[in-house]
């Protein structure tokens, strides 16, 4: 298998918005009881692309993810999801799947997935039709009616995925889609990711603190600093075939990038 | 073996609270007997239950009454408590503005409000549903309250990221939240509502098992006074059983969890 690496690192993060952008975001910034907790954040995600952003807890990068989402108004800039300008606009049209599974645990995992679907007004047999059709694919096909605290850990969490992913939204937003899990589940996780989750039409954000994760799973890493939280990198990682996890986590590439952004992390924390 | 083992566990299930009972009611019989109490001043269980038996016709059909107001009391007290709730969560505004009222009016005298209502409604059954009602909306609004208060931000969150309505939010995440608590104010409230019939009727009525206590207490017939108590228990425990079921099942599909507790004397 050969694999060619491109890697350019652009410390000033200047984020041309291109033309095929589905996702803009441009110098934002988000105070919390007047401490600055994001500064002139600026990202442009195009369709097809997967972004991952890394950076140490408390640099602001949920606080981002509940910006783009809709949750959260920014004090100033502007973020635009393929045309929606709006605050109350990208509600219910970014699919954003929360660090924690947040299932309804008086639902079974079928009614959990449906949520999104049922809040949106299709029908039950409808929005049925649709999760099953993705639960083969999720491995969670034959818990369907099972209740959430029957399941794993890795479980909750495919099936929290599967809820935020169903009403095939064109921006995807992922806060630590694996961070409560152990080691093991994790890596076998990314892989399933990898393999599973179609994202050639969509606009991926995740979130993470864990390196390794974001070079297997993103096209682009952006490495944010804290206090206020900012983009202090952009960096391409370009493997010819993201297939394998083990094969790319065992490639001196990989390594390279990795040794690169530790660097970066470490810095920031020097100078704080 | 797996016979005796259930049955062992109902044993030890059922042993305590039955030989407790009748262990009470045995010691009440022997006491009153021993002492030579008069039975106009406290007849034992064995005279109670003759006088049960006796006028069971003329219990039932005063128990009739009290449970009928008792259950429209308690019915009227649930959509009462559930509007206020819904309210005091919806806006700030209208939380100020009724939660001062609600605290006052559980801080008025239920007792001295009973003669004041007859004068006011008359004897019928509205009366009677007012005292329960003033009895048994209290401890369902509070327990309401912070079972819709206990919904986490993040889920809230979540929910408006699926494009979710306040009113959809509410309806789907917040009163499911809000059942386990609503059922223990509910339980509260179901004991607590048959108090509440016999205090109204107490002060104005024809017929009930309130009324039926007064007057048998103005005439010394103390056995008809304990025998319309022990009718007065079981409509009580009635209609506790019956919110114990209608929580079991609403409840059915929740973790287990919510119905389960620590015991610390049990290893």
């Amino acid at each position: 298998m050969s694999r060619v690496l491109n890697q350019q690192i652009s410390t000033n993060s200047s984020n041309v918005e291109s033309e095929d952008a589905l996702l803009a975001v441009s110098g934002i910034g988000f105070d919390y009881e007047n401490v600055p907790i994001l500064a002139e954040v600026s990202i442009s995600v195009d369709r097809g692309e997967f972004v991952a952003l890394v950076g140490p807890s408390g640099c602001g990068k949920s606080t981002l993810l509940n910006l783009i989402s809709g949750v959260l108004e920014a004090k100033e800039g502007s973020i635009n999801t393929n045309g929606l300008v709006g605050r109350a606009e990208r509600l219910g049209n970014v699919s954003y799947m929360q660090q924690n599974d947040l299932l309804l645990p008086w639902r079974t995992v079928a009614g959990n997935c449906r949520l999104g679907l049922e809040l949106k007004g299709v029908g039950k047999a409808e929005s049925n039709e649709r999760v099953e059709r993705l639960a083969e694919l999720f491995d969670i096909a034959d818990v369907l009616d099972h209740m959430p605290w029957q399941l794993s850990g890795g479980m909750r969490q495919r099936v929290a995925l599967l809820r935020a992913v169903l009403p095939d939204n064109l921006v995807l937003l992922l806060d630590e889609p694996f961070g409560a899990l152990d080691a093991i589940t994790r890596r076998s996780l990314q892989q399933w990711l990898l393999n599973v989750l179609d994202t050639a039409d969509k606009a991926v954000v995740l979130v993470t603190h864990d390196v390794d994760e974001a070079i297997l799973l993103a096209d682009r890493i952006l490495v944010m600093a804290p206090e206020p939280g900012r983009i202090i990198a952009d960096i391409k990682v370009d493997f010819e075939a993201k297939t394998d996890t083990e094969d790319i986590s065992m490639s001196l590439e990989f390594n390279k990038i990795r040794t690169n952004i530790l660097h970066l992390l470490s810095h920031q924390e020097s100078v704080r | 073996m797996n016979t005796y083992g259930s049955l062992q566990k109902a044993l030890s299930e059922w042993l305590p609270p039955v030989a407790m009972t009748i262990g009470l009611i045995v010691a009440w019989e022997v006491l009153v007997d021993v002492l030579d109490v008069q039975h106009w001043l406290l007849p034992p269980p064995s005279v109670i239950a003759v006088e049960i038996a006796d006028s069971f016709g003329f219990l039932m059909r005063h128990a009739r009454v009290t449970a009928a107001e008792t259950v429209i009391g308690f019915t009227i007290s649930i959509l009462l408590a559930g509007g206020l709730s819904s309210g005091i969560i919806w806006s700030r505004t209208v939380e100020r503005t009724i939660y001062p009222l609600i605290i006052t009016s559980q801080t008025i005298p239920i007792i001295t409000l009973a003669p004041l209502l007859i004068i006011w409604v008359g004897t019928d059954i509205t009366s009677k549903v007012i005292v329960i009602v003033l009895f048994t909306f209290f401890p369902i609004v509070i327990s309401l309250v912070a079972g819709l208060r206990s919904v986490d931000q993040e889920m809230v969150d979540m929910f408006r990221t699926l494009g979710a309505s306040p009113f959809q939010i509410f309806r789907k995440l917040m009163i499911p939240s809000a059942l386990p608590n609503f059922f223990a104010g509910l339980k509260v409230a179901a004991v607590v509502s048959v108090i509440g019939a016999v205090i109204g009727e107490w002060f104005g009525s024809s017929a009930g098992l309130g009324w039926m206590m007064k007057i048998a207490g103005g005439q010394f017939q103390t056995a008809r006074v304990f025998a319309a108590i022990v009718v007065l228990s079981i409509l009580a425990m009635a209609l506790f059983a019956a919110v114990v079921a209608t929580e079991k099942w609403m409840l059915r599909k929740y973790p287990p969890i919510a119905n389960r507790v620590i015991r610390l004397g049990d290893s």
